[in-house]
């Protein structure tokens, strides 16, 4: 094997969450044994979750990739023994991919301030400080970026309201509480590049005149926590906004374990040490969020999209995608999927490419029968559904979602009357308990459904209505949406609602 | 590591809760700090963050209860939150949960009566590429089977 300049072992949750430390500590062992003298660095996720954990090998001829790699593979990875899948930036699930966002993760040290200005780090902000903050907005909103965290909102129009809103103190929040099941973009950005978000909070800052920014980041996420609490440091002591001659600060605040609070108002609420129970709108967050005052509410994403928009500017964003969904989507694969992980590709590919192409269908081989697109609260579709463009709009018409764009994939095997009685278990897990269609309509779409189960067909017309009932009087899209899951499965898969009683008879 | 089992004491509390107190919206910082020491928030600790944040303490108790992660007695020793959610439903994650329940002798959100495991739900830890995928005393896991819980519950990680 020629020289080894640099070894890098995915260092992300999920490469974690499969042994990728134990591999780190064999690579120690084994390179110590053999002399070889090599930084070994621990970057995020390049997204491609079913190669995790995934161990790139520098050599001047370029990366080569490997993965699933156990700690028992290292001695053999290292004596060139071990088959890799060539250079990494080959590999067609990589190459096939418009990788804006996610430009730098899995392939730096997150934590690596050097690292992320080498790659290109701090050129958006460097360019939003040389433009007034009007232009800094007009940039967005040329740009066509919608908010990810599921509603699809301009991201240049809320900043604008923000920008033009009366008050002394006015906040960014970043919205980090990624609850949708199947979802993990915010994720293995914050782990992998940590300083996207940052910078993407500061020229939002910049762009409205906030002089405090909040990171709202879920329980859930460990590592997420650690690495974003460690670029916040990193950031701030290298005085960093400062030079750049922003005088903005962030500080990290953790949830408690309440999907509920993915909500902006009562994610709002949550950061003011209150329960998390969702406010009526108006007011708006943008003219009086935090504490009263004007505040951007942003998903990760939405905000991590800001670097890359100002640095090469909003047309070159703008240029990507399909209909009114400009840009790249980080779309993410999971469940029962073969390759499953996080795909930034723009705006426009089919579910069915998305699923059989990239994601190579089920990993149990068997057919797929479901995928649930845009989270809990996301509709259900079939492979009938699958020639539809993954943008905003044709998921809209479509009776669904795209959510903050997660697919999870079911094969045949799975019981859609059961998945439709987890959606409302789960709305009356986690509701905030202010509106009664949602708090006691969940309770009795559950009774509902095992009625259903139970063979009593009547009681299809009462979860329709019942369904009707919490689309009309929720406040908020969980109570206001779960329909969509219990319907669509209803809708598309009939025959799982029938089945027990024919079995029966 | 928590100092489970401890009763903690009002001073050590007030300490707590002041080194917070300062910040925007410290009530959930100070909840977390708390849990962290003592494996719960327990029952003494709310009228003094009450006092401390001056609030009262219907309200400290309102937003301990209104969270999944605020205990309000001691965890188990090791703590196994079991992602139920749809990505992980999807491999299989049910009966996952349903064998480690069983083996355990408990239901959700139980533990053991040596005080030696608790099992709790969660919905999905951002690892559905990877599922069925668990917290194992604060650590995350991926693609658990049948022999990974067996190990688990022999006590291995320990
Ligand atoms: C029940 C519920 C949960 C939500 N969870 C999240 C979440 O975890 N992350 C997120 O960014 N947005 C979530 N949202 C959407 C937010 O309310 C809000 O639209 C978003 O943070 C705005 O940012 P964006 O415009 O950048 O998408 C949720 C909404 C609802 C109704
Ligand atoms: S719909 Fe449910 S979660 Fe939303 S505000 Fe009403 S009760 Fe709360
Ligand atoms: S659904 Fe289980 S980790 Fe996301």
């Amino acid at each position: 094997m020629t020289r080894i300049l640099r070894i890098f072992v995915s260092g992300d949750g999920a490469a974690k969450a499969l042994g990728a430390d134990r591999v780190a500590e064999a690579f120690a062992r084994e390179m110590a044994a053999r002399g070889i003298e090599a930084p070994l660095i621990r970057p995020g996720s390049r997204g491609l979750v079913y190669l995790e954990p995934l161990v790139e090998v520098e050599t001047d001829q370029g990366r080569i990739a490997y993965g699933p790699v156990s700690a028992r593979d290292v001695a053999a990875l290292l004596d060139g023994r071990l088959e890799s899948h060539g250079l990494t930036e080959k590999i067609e699930a990589l190459a096939s991919q418009t990788r804006m966002t996610f430009a730098r993760c899995g392939r730096i040290d997150p934590l690596d301030l050097a690292a992320y200005e080498a790659e290109g780090g701090w050129r958006g902000l460097e360019k939003a400080m040389a433009l007034d903050p009007e232009s800094v907005v007009a940039e967005m909103t040329a740009s066509g970026l919608r908010g990810r965290g599921g509603a699809g909102f301009p991201a240049g129009i809320k900043w604008e309201t923000v920008r033009k809103a009366e008050g002394g103190q006015k906040y960014i929040v970043c919205n980090a509480d990624e609850g949708d099941s199947g979802t993990f973009a915010d994720r293995m950005l914050m782990e992998g590049d940590p300083f996207t978000l940052i910078e993407g909070m500061a020229i939002a800052a910049r762009a409205v005149g906030a002089g405090k920014g909040y990171i709202y980041l879920r329980s859930e996420y460990p590592d997420a926590i650690r690495v974003m609490r460690e670029a916040i440091g990193h950031v701030r002591s290298a005085g960093i906004l400062d030079r750049a001659g922003l005088a903005f600060d962030i500080e990290l605040r953790v949830g408690a374990g309440a999907y509920v609070c993915g909500e902006e108002t009562a994610l709002l609420n949550s950061l003011e040490g209150k329960r998390g129970i969702v406010r009526a709108k108006p007011p708006l967050p943008a003219l009086a969020g935090l504490f009263g005052s004007p505040t951007v509410v942003n998903n990760v994403l939405t905000l991590a999209a800001a670097p890359a928009i100002l640095a090469d500017g909003a047309e070159s964003y703008a240029g990507l995608g399909a209909g009114r969904s400009r840009g790249t989507v980080p779309v993410q694969l999971s469940g029962n999927v073969r390759r499953g992980g996080l795909y930034e590709l723009p705006f426009g590919v089919t579910l069915g490419a998305l699923v059989d192409e990239i994601g190579g269908g089920t990993a149990s081989g068997r057919p797929v029968r479901a995928v649930q697109v845009g989270g809990p609260l996301g509709a259900y579709f079939g492979p009938g559904d699958f020639d539809l463009p993954f943008t905003y709009e044709d998921f809209d018409a479509a009776g669904g979602l795209i959510g903050h764009a997660g697919i999870v994939v079911f094969d045949d095997t799975v019981d859609m009357l059961k998945m439709a009685r987890f959606a409302m278990e789960f709305c009356a897990v986690e509701s905030c308990g202010k509106c009664t269609p949602c708090r006691i309509g969940a309770v009795r779409g559950v009774e509902t459904l095992d009625r259903i189960a139970a063979g009593d067909e009547e009681a299809v017309t009462l979860l329709t209505d019942l369904c009707a009932t919490m689309r009309a009087g929720s406040l908020c899209a969980l109570g206001g949406f779960t329909p969509y899951p219990v319907l669509s499965a209803l809708e598309r898969f009939p025959e799982d609602f029938t089945r027990r009683r024919e079995a029966a008879e | 590591m928590p100092e489970t089992g401890h009763r903690p004491s009002a001073a050590a509390i007030r300490d707590l809760a002041e080194e917070h107190m300062g910040r925007e919206g410290a009530l959930l910082p100070i909840l977390h700090a708390v849990q962290a020491r003592y494996g719960h928030v327990p029952e003494e600790a709310l009228p003094v963050i009450a006092e401390v944040l001056n609030l009262s303490r219907a309200e400290v108790q309102g937003v301990v209860s209104f969270y999944h992660d605020f205990r309000d007695a001691p965890a188990g020793r090791r703590v196994i939150k079991v992602c139920r959610a749809e990505a992980c439903q999807a491999v299989g994650a049910e009966a996952l949960a349903a064998q480690l329940l069983e083996r355990a002798g408990i239901g959700w959100g139980e533990t053991t009566p040596d005080g030696a495991l608790m099992v709790e739900p969660v919905y999905c830890l951002g690892l559905c590429a990877c599922g069925p995928a668990a917290l194992v005393d604060g650590v995350p896991r991926g693609r658990l089977d049948a022999g990974a819980l067996e190990a688990l519950l022999n006590g291995e990680g320990q």
